[in-house]
């Protein structure tokens, strides 16, 4: 089970801070799983206040904007596809927890948490879901194409992702920046073929890169024992050390980062993370997710692992935050993202001059040939 | 594809037409090393002097009874007194080695690029030179590795990824195709993809079918891809580094056949920052009675026959497209409404290639009141390439099918 030691938690004890919260503590966390390593993440985490507020918040949000989207696609307002993240938030939260913004960051199309935890607004978020133009992509890109700084998107093609971000590791050890790049892929993701080519390359080369396997039990609708000969997934990369990690625990994932990230800035090459967690929709919004798994399944782990509830306990148990706080948090995160899906909703529609921009950069103008040879249309950089 | 087998290919694909005897087959084997060398064509010599210089220009396909006399009269193009003379090869080598110095986020990744000095040796010298950081050699696995040269993209840097061939390239062509291509539209401008991908193009010699293919049209399909095809060395070293210099996606279709083949290089061309400019074609040959429209390899064929047409009266316009994607339309139809007759000429299968582009937009503009008789199409014929020699000289176009089609267009 995924729970850790509430009650039992050691404490830091010391001075009462003007809020009268306890500034710090110290959590037990999950011993992580090693493959090749002799040494693995602390089994313990230390949380200020502020961190884990920030954490409660971003996850928060994410939940929020993830229901508020599956809200506004069965209303038809957000069409196409939308794979939503409700469940795997500690994920997103916790890898940013150990890493900064100078490092990158890629994913495949389960990216709207990523896209927010890399610097994206839940307005901006919202906006491309909608197809407006004042989305992230100005509309052109949609749920699955969503890039911020550092952060590659959103990659609608399984598996492509993981050589990309290799590419990424390889800049940042040419340019010697000291930078890492994070390529996560899912349990479906991860018999990819090319993913292996990249495991092969980034170790030859000793790549910066943290490879991640969010591992959340089902490939759409096909249950990891269906689709994988070996679901041991931090093994998979071999030669290459593995961590596998309470994925439901934002301090776990965090620790885990943290280790991962030391690992690759010391040059010792590539390391691989599996995230064990789980989404509480179904694929996408197109799939309702109860034909391949029971409800009782996610009742059980909505009601044992939630990672907001997690972190929350943790924070009120430790005094760390009152239930007024979370709550005025919660509030302000509802407001955040009913303003958002209000622009979401009226903000225009991109305009038609744009339908044939951003094909090339850096070029002059050029004629686009239209539906018919009398359409000429216009492309601009 | 073998060292040794190479050198040798080129060779046996010199004279289509002429009947080939095993004699004069080992002839052009042994003066095969003339030509992988230096190869000087200085003054006019005796008849068989020059037929014997003439058998061992393998890669040249000079074809027909009169190959003799062509190669006697040939002008490669019009071009100021020449500073020097280099090959198809060298062209790419130099501009890549230009390009690497000039800029340290270039550098070039593929098979055998480094230690092996390129499989078909375009990479020579390199790595010597610039060392593992910039020269990486890959494992033989394209889909990885392409991605990987997107990705380094992506992060700023400016990848040239080498495909062995380009029939390789459809292990990767999702990278290519998806993560190259469509990003800087997908992202709205935010992510710029400064990458060239490069590699032979094309039926090469007794490689046969999954070795040949042309992948023009396929590249050139896609919007958000800059797709070229030099022929001469003049068109290889100006447009790779205007590919490489370029900060989008851009497929760079070579020839294997055209490797070794030497050209005429002016001063200026062998400047530092010569470009040619993707996007414009150029009239090799100006004419008068019909136009001829080509790219790669084929451009020689079409000056080739053009020559010989022109003992009969016939005055060819001969247009090197040099840029597939995006088509220089404007240069096609001045040309066309000039001679009011048009035949494109390529090597790849003819559905739904190039040559049915140019003759759709053709159609589609104000050439096509120019037009005298339909616009027809030369091309590599609709078949998986076969081994057997006399098959593969049968499944390309050949000089004759250009002076053929020429004639029936013109209603001679």
């Amino acid at each position: 089970c995924r729970s850790c030691t509430r009650g039992a938690a050691s404490m830091v004890a010391s001075s009462r801070s003007y809020a009268d919260f306890t500034p710090e503590a110290t959590f037990d966390i999950k011993k992580v799983d090693l493959h090749r390593l002799e040494e693995g993440p602390p089994l313990t985490a230390t949380l200020t206040r502020e961190e884990g507020l920030k954490y409660y918040r971003t996850m928060q949000t994410i939940r929020r904007m993830e229901l508020k989207a599956d809200q506004l696609y069965k209303q038809k307002i957000i069409r196409g596809f939308c794979h939503l993240y409700d469940g795997q938030e500690a994920c997103a939260v916790g890898i940013e927890g150990g890493i900064t913004l100078s490092d990158h960051l890629i994913t495949a199309y389960r990216a709207h948490g990523y896209t927010l935890t890399r610097g994206g607004t839940v307005r901006e978020i919202m906006a491309e879901l909608t197809g407006r133009r004042g989305g992230i992509a100005k509309g052109k890109g949609g749920s699955m194409h969503m890039y911020t700084k550092n952060f590659y998107g959103g990659n609608g093609i399984v598996g492509a992702q993981v050589p990309l971000g290799a590419g990424v590791a390889l800049a940042c050890k040419y340019l010697g920046n000291d930078q890492l790049c994070v390529s996560l892929y899912g349990d479906g993701a991860a018999n990819q073929g090319q993913i292996f080519e990249t495991y092969n390359m980034s170790s030859l080369w000793k790549l910066p890169i943290i490879f991640i396997c969010e591992n959340n039990q089902y490939g759409m609708g096909t249950s990891v024992e269906r689709s994988s000969a070996s679901t041991e997934y931090y093994k998979r990369g071999d030669y290459i050390p593995g961590l596998r990690v309470d994925g439901m625990d934002v301090l776990c994932v965090r620790e885990a980062t943290k280790f991962a990230a030391d690992h690759c800035r010391s040059g010792k090459g590539p390391i691989l993370m599996e995230l064990q967690t789980y989404r509480y929709h179904g694929h996408s919004m197109s799939d309702p997710g109860v034909s391949y798994r029971t409800r009782e399944e996610i009742q059980e782990v909505r009601s044992k692992s939630d990672p907001i509830s997690m972190l929350k306990d943790r924070m009120l148990s430790n005094n760390m935050a009152s239930i007024e706080e979370l709550k005025e948090i919660d509030i302000a995160v509802r407001k955040e993202i009913e303003d958002a899906a209000q622009f979401a909703t009226t903000d225009p529609e991109p305009p038609l001059d744009d339908l044939c921009s951003h094909i090339f950069a850096n070029d002059q103008p050029f004629e686009v040939r239209g539906a018919t040879p009398w359409t000429k249309l216009t492309s601009t950089s | 594809m073998h060292r040794e087998a190479y050198c040798r290919r080129k060779c046996f694909m010199g004279v289509n037409d002429m009947p080939i005897s095993s004699s004069s087959i080992s002839g052009r084997t042994d003066s095969c090393s003339d030509w992988t060398g230096s190869f000087s064509r200085t003054s006019r010599s005796s008849h068989s002097e020059d037929r014997s210089k003439m058998a061992s220009l393998g890669c040249f396909l000079r074809t027909g009874k009169n190959a003799v006399s062509v190669v006697l009269r040939r002008e490669f193009s019009k071009t100021p007194p020449a500073a020097v003379q280099v090959n198809v090869r060298d062209a790419l080598n130099q501009a890549m080695d230009e390009e690497l110095e000039r800029d340290e986020r270039v550098f070039l990744l593929g098979e055998e690029v480094a230690q092996y000095d390129g499989a078909y040796k375009v990479s020579r010298g390199l790595w010597k030179k610039y060392g593992d950081k910039r020269i990486i050699d890959t494992p033989i696995t394209e889909m990885g590795f392409a991605g990987i040269a997107v990705g380094a993209a992506f992060a700023g840097l400016r990848p040239i990824c080498e495909f062995m061939t380009w029939n390789f390239s459809m292990q990767a062509i999702d990278q290519v195709i998806n993560s190259a291509a469509k990003t800087y539209y997908m992202s709205a401008g935010a992510q710029p993809v400064p990458i060239v991908f490069r590699g032979p193009n094309g039926s090469s010699a007794g490689v046969a079918a999954q070795h040949s293919q042309c992948f023009a049209a396929w590249y050139g399909h896609c919007p958000g891809l800059k797709v070229v095809s030099p022929w001469n060395s003049e068109d290889a070293r100006g447009l790779l580094k205007a590919a490489i210099r370029d900060d989008n996606p851009v497929v760079f279709l070579e020839n294997e056949l055209m490797y070794g083949v030497p050209f005429d290089l002016s001063e200026e061309v062998m400047q530092k920052d010569f470009v040619v400019p993707i996007g414009k074609a150029k009239v090799e040959r100006q004419g008068t009675h019909i136009t001829l429209v080509s790219h790669s390899r084929c451009v020689g064929f079409c000056l080739d026959a053009a020559t010989v047409l022109a003992k009969e009266g016939v005055e060819c316009e001969v247009v090197n497209l040099r840029t597939i994607r995006p088509l220089d339309v404007d240069t096609i139809e001045a040309s066309v409404m000039k001679t009011g007759h048009l035949v494109t000429v390529e090597g790849g299968w003819p559905q739904y290639g190039v040559g049915a582009e140019i003759c759709a937009r053709v159609m589609e503009g104000p050439a096509f009141n120019y037009l005298d008789a339909p616009a027809v199409r030369v091309t590599g014929v609709d078949i998986p390439m076969p081994y057997a020699k006399i098959l593969e000289d049968h499944s390309v176009p050949q000089i004759k099918d250009i002076i053929f089609s020429v004639k029936k267009v013109l209603n001679m």
